[in-house]
């Protein structure tokens, strides 16, 4: 590639050509943190240690509501080994918006909203003497009424968790827990439903569900009276964890490093901060003694990320055909006791996503509950969408006789569509996902009694984000990557495979770090599905820079212009016969001697990724259903989705297998559970029923790739869009077993035979 | 907390009955640990029964009955050669318990100890008719298991009193026994409900019958009437029907995160004629 080749894909940045062959791109070499892992050696949160350390220890409330009356904390001060105690009105006041709202949740000052909200820590020289110590805070609390369910919140009369938090957008007269309302849509909604032979609509509910990530949250924080300070943290961010503490506790930004572990899942819920200003508010407090703190199950299952639990309406027109001529949904979301925090805008947008429809219409309202402050959870408001907007697809497709996949082909989005959220789609591969679905072979197994078959589709946006990496070259001609975004996917090999591609050099000779916050400039999370596709294409624009700057200093010693030198196969060459009789300089020959030609050879390309790509699914489920007990089993489990590119094809498999495995889950078992008083009942993996290994069977998978123009190698980012469709996939397939629709999820066994006895 | 080793039963009584405050007994400590870490218990008095003699033993009797050690834990009951074999439910139900790790330390005696409703083991050990050595302060006394259990928790134990030894019927001729229990996942799960079985049969017809249900009442329960129900039949439908109606009726489940009143009450049923045939068809030797 000669430079002005490399100067231009730098700066058309969005068409890139992608249709070629490549000889590391589409692989699958072993990961690299792959042996660290496996043997133990990798290092999560919890398994940082700095000396003189403290550990901390968290007193929960055990109420869904209630006024703080007074936290007395002078026994837990006295007792043997305590360094700190700390109270929400030991942070800093003045605090607005979503700030105030994260120090809020951090520690509560005058009121807990959540069975589990944190009231007070301590820091304490072992981690049984802080345990120990916690039990001695004194808190009285004046106890509020409380309201858990989304309908209830938003009913007259229900318990008013804040005031003065609606947003100008929310109809008057409506209850102060509806916080936000949306709306949109384009088309004539009215002459769309006229058109059509069949208009249905229906209700569907979901429950709040976890994350689930196997590694609960942990951090060791360290802050001086200076206001400098450090964290050792799981997270999928380290800027936002920096960012967020710096807020929560008055601190300047650039005065706390932030370095991220290994980290043992996320799916979102890891983006934001819990207990981690905490550990820095007790350093703080106990003289800059750094300060260990890790979540028990149970409070990660009680005090962090949930997603939202919803109520969705939703109305569709078809003709006798299978074509639908327009779709309407109303949405009410709650994501805790805080607004924001239900992906409503998200769950509309991608209600009608899948489909190309003349007329669509979106209406959302945000709520308040006595719940946990919901974070990310992969695709945030895509699988609840999915699940009432596909529901209601395959009801009608069944009422008409027609068969669920044609019926999506018929209507699906592709190039060119008008999105049901505004934009006009560029290359994307809905058509051919469904295609390939219609052909897989788990299609022609013919179902036996009590079994059923379920379709439906689904569809995340992907993001870009601001994006920020670096290379260097070393002095024997291997290359070292500085990335900003954990690995939470394998995206180290990922990136490794394509920086090996673009320089042309082995995959092993690159390896790329996962940085703190003070070796980069700033990097969103590894969220949106992100990772691969903006880390990614930044690594290859600062290896083209790397390559100019190799290509100007051979130019230079052979004395040629730098347009007639050009990069190929990890190596420097004239750009042709008349560019001169040069032999080829290897990248090993110019790390040997950059001290003499210049200096350091590095790369950088910081950038806010544009050029994403959607990526769309469509999955395939068999059940069978126990007659007689309700309990449903995955007989077969199919994944079709469009990578764009599939770097590492294992690890895109990965990803879409996962994505299933936990929409299984939510579709089946998964539920927050609370008492009459609000209290979670089952904040511990025996009774928050994620599956097992044996529940699944091997789920499998076709990758498709429709390339993105807006990525060197074609990336989409593959991490969300296979959680979407699973909830109404199953609920199809169950609906085929039983004859019976379950529109309020987890569709559990007592959900199911009830369903069985009641007809 | 005081942690104590004894040598002998009748040490580890006499601790348990001098002790002041709150004691557990120790032998797999795959509840009291799991409690002790989750704050649940914390005991002034832990006694370690591990170190008594004898408490690993399966042994096999003259008669044909068995004895089992204490500790001995459910990885070897199931790897024993013969004692599956003569009863299937019963190492069945007990290898349902926890995980591979947990079956390297769980025992008989820890389950029916922990006084949950819902133990996977406990059915299968009221309908093989297991009984227990107790050992108190006054000298031993023997115990069945239908007896031990008195609500969620609680168990017919005075203080200082400790299981020493479990028993089991010798097995005879033309007899099987099953477990089931019902989770909505298919393993690492706590039973919803749980149904114990086993029967003998002269020919093709019922002679004996012990029926046990799990996690639909306070305690575990022996029904006498699901036994009426099969006695005296081939196990043909309308006896599986009797059965059902019989284990329904004697449910008196609550509703909590697990499951509903309905759903426990319909799945006893379902389960009890489940492990009806499966008992049945291993009397019959097939």
């Amino acid at each position: 590639m000669a430079l002005d080749e490399v100067k231009e894909i730098v700066e058309s940045g969005e068409n890139y050509d992608t249709d070629k062959e490549f000889k590391y791109v589409g692989t699958r070499p072993d990961r690299p943190d792959g042996l660290d892992k496996v043997t133990g050696r990798a290092k999560y949160g919890a398994d940082h240690y700095v000396a003189n350390m403290l550990h901390a220890a968290v007193l929960r409330a055990p109420h869904a509501h209630a006024r703080i009356v007074s936290i007395d904390t002078s026994k837990a001060e006295a007792a043997d080994g305590v360094k700190a105690v700390v109270i929400g009105t030991d942070l800093p006041e003045g605090l607005t918006g979503g700030d105030l709202h994260l120090q809020e949740n951090t520690l509560a000052r005058d009121k807990v909203y959540y069975d589990g909200h944190a009231v007070a820590a301590v820091a304490a020289t072992s981690a049984l003497a802080a345990k120990d110590a916690v039990k001695l805070i004194e808190v009285e609390y004046e106890l509020l009424p409380h309201v858990i369910d989304v309908d209830a919140a938003m009913a007259e009369g229900a318990p008013v968790i804040r005031e003065g938090e609606q947003g100008p957008t929310v109809p008057e007269g409506m209850h102060p827990n509806v916080v936000n309302y949306i709306e949109f849509g384009h088309g004539d909604l009215d002459a769309g439903f006229d058109a059509a032979d069949l208009v249905m609509e229906n209700t569907y509910k979901t429950e709040a569900t976890h994350q689930g990530y196997i590694e609960p949250h942990a951090c060791v924080g360290q802050l001086g009276d200076d206001g400098k300070g450090e964290m050792w943290v799981c997270t999928q961010g380290q800027w936002f964890i920096r960012k967020m503490c710096a807020a929560v506790l008055g601190l300047e930004a650039s005065n706390l490093r932030v370095t991220p572990s290994e980290i043992g899942g996320g799916f979102g819920g890891k983006t934001t901060i819990f207990s981690e200003a905490i550990s820095l508010a007790l350093s703080r407090k106990a003289g800059g003694r750094p300060v260990k703190l890790v979540m028990t199950r149970s409070e990660v299952l009680r005090a962090t990320g949930p997603t939202a639990s919803t109520s969705m309406d939703v109305k569709i027109g078809m003709k006798n055909d299978g074509t639908m001529t327009a779709g309407k949904v109303v949405f009410r979301m709650q994501g805790g006791a805080w607004p924001d925090m239900a992906p409503t805008g998200m769950a509309l947008n991608c209600a009608f996503a899948s489909y190309d429809l003349p007329a669509v219409y979106h209406e959302g309202y945000d709520v308040l509950a006595n719940r946990p402050k919901a974070a990310a959870y992969r695709a945030p408001g895509s699988p609840m969408a999915a699940f009432a907007v596909e529901s209601l697809v395959d009801e009608m497709t069944r009422k008409l006789g027609l068969d669920p996949i044609e019926v999506r082909i018929k209507n699906g989005a592709k190039e060119g569509t008008k999105s049901s959220y505004g934009p006009t789609y560029k290359k994307i591969g809905l058509l051919e996902c469904l295609e390939a679905a219609k052909a897989h072979p788990n299609l022609a197994e013919k179902l036996g009694p009590n079994q059923g078959r379920g379709v439906a589709a689904g569809f995340w946006f992907n993001h870009g984000g601001e994006t920020s990496v670096s290379m260097s070259l070393g002095n024997d001609g291997t290359v070292t990557v500085s990335a900003g975004t954990p690995d939470i996917g394998g995206s180290r090999a990922s990136v490794a495979l394509m920086v090996a591609e673009t320089l042309g050099i082995p995959y092993d000779h690159v390896r790329v770090n996962i940085v703190e916050t003070g070796a980069l400039g700033f990097n969103e999370p590894s969220h949106g599905s992100r990772a691969t596709f903006a880390t990614g294409k930044a690594a290859v624009e600062a290896c083209n820079q790397a390559i100019g700057e190799m290509c100007r200093r051979a130019a230079k010693r052979w004395g040629i212009d730098e347009d007639a030198v050009e990069w190929k196969d990890g190596a420097v060459h004239p750009a042709g016969p008349n560019a001169g009789e040069f032999p080829p300089m290897t990248i090993k020959k110019i790390g040997q001697t950059m001290g003499r030609s210049g200096g350091p050879i590095s790369g950088h390309h910081e950038t806010t990724a544009g050029g994403v790509g959607e990526s769309f699914g469509a999955h395939v489920v068999d059940v069978e259903v126990d007659p007689e007990t309700g309990k449903t089993t995955i007989l077969r489990y199919l994944v079709v989705q469009d990578a764009g590119r599939a770097i590492h094809p294992s690890y895109v498999e990965g990803q879409y297998q996962g994505g299933a495995a936990q929409g299984i889950g939510w579709a089946l078992n998964e539920e927050y559970v609370y008492d009459d008083m609000g209290r979670l009942q089952n904040p511990i993996f025996l009774d928050y029923r994620v599956p097992v290994a044996s529940d699944l069977p091997m789920i499998d998978t076709v990758i498709i790739e429709v390339p993105n123009p807006g990525h060197p190698y074609g990336v989409r980012g593959v991490g969300e869009t296979g959680i979407t469709p699973p909830l109404p996939a199953i609920a199809n397939a169950i609906a085929d077993a039983t004859g019976r629709r379950l529109r309020h999820l987890p569709m559990t066994p007592a959900k199911v035979l009830k369903a069985i006895k009641n007809g | 907390m005081k942690y104590h080793t004894p040598a002998s039963f009748a040490d580890a009584a006499a601790i348990a009955a001098s002790a002041s405050g709150v004691t557990r007994f120790l032998a797999g400590g795959t509840d009291v640990l799991v409690q002790m870490r989750s704050d649940i218990v914390m005991p002034d008095d832990l006694i370690d029964i591990k170190h008594i003699d004898g408490v690993k033993d399966i042994t096999q009797n003259a008669d044909g009955s068995w004895t089992l050690g204490v500790a001995v834990a459910g990885a070897e009951m199931s790897e024993h050669p013969t004692l599956g074999k003569d009863w299937p439910g019963l190492v069945e139900a007990t290898d349902l318990i926890g995980s591979t790790q947990v079956q390297g330390r769980a025992t008989l005696v820890g389950n029916l100890c922990n006084g949950s409703p819902a133990a996977d083991s406990v059915p299968a050990q009221v309908a093989a008719g297991v009984t227990m050595t107790v050992t108190g302060p006054n000298g031993d006394r023997v115990a069945a298991v239908e007896d031990l259990p008195a609500g969620p928790g609680r168990l017919n134990l005075e203080k200082g009193e400790v299981i020493s030894a479990v028993h089991i019927p010798a097995r005879g001729d033309n007899a099987g026994d099953a477990y089931l229990r019902f989770i909505p996942r298919t393993e690492m799960d706590i039973a919803v409900v749980g149904c114990g079985i086993s029967l003998r049969l002269d020919g093709d017809t019922i002679t004996e019958a012990r029926v046990s249900l799990g996690a639909v009442a306070p305690t575990v329960l022996l029904v006498e009437d699901c036994a009426k129900a099969i006695i005296g039949t081939t196990l043909d439908d309308a006896a599986l029907d009797a059965l059902a109606k019989a284990a329904e009726a004697a449910c008196n489940p609550i509703d909590d995160k697990r499951g509903t009143i309905e759903f426990r009450t319909d799945v006893a049923g379902v389960l009890a004629r489940r492990a009806a045939k499966i008992a049945y068809a291993r009397a019959k030797g097939e």
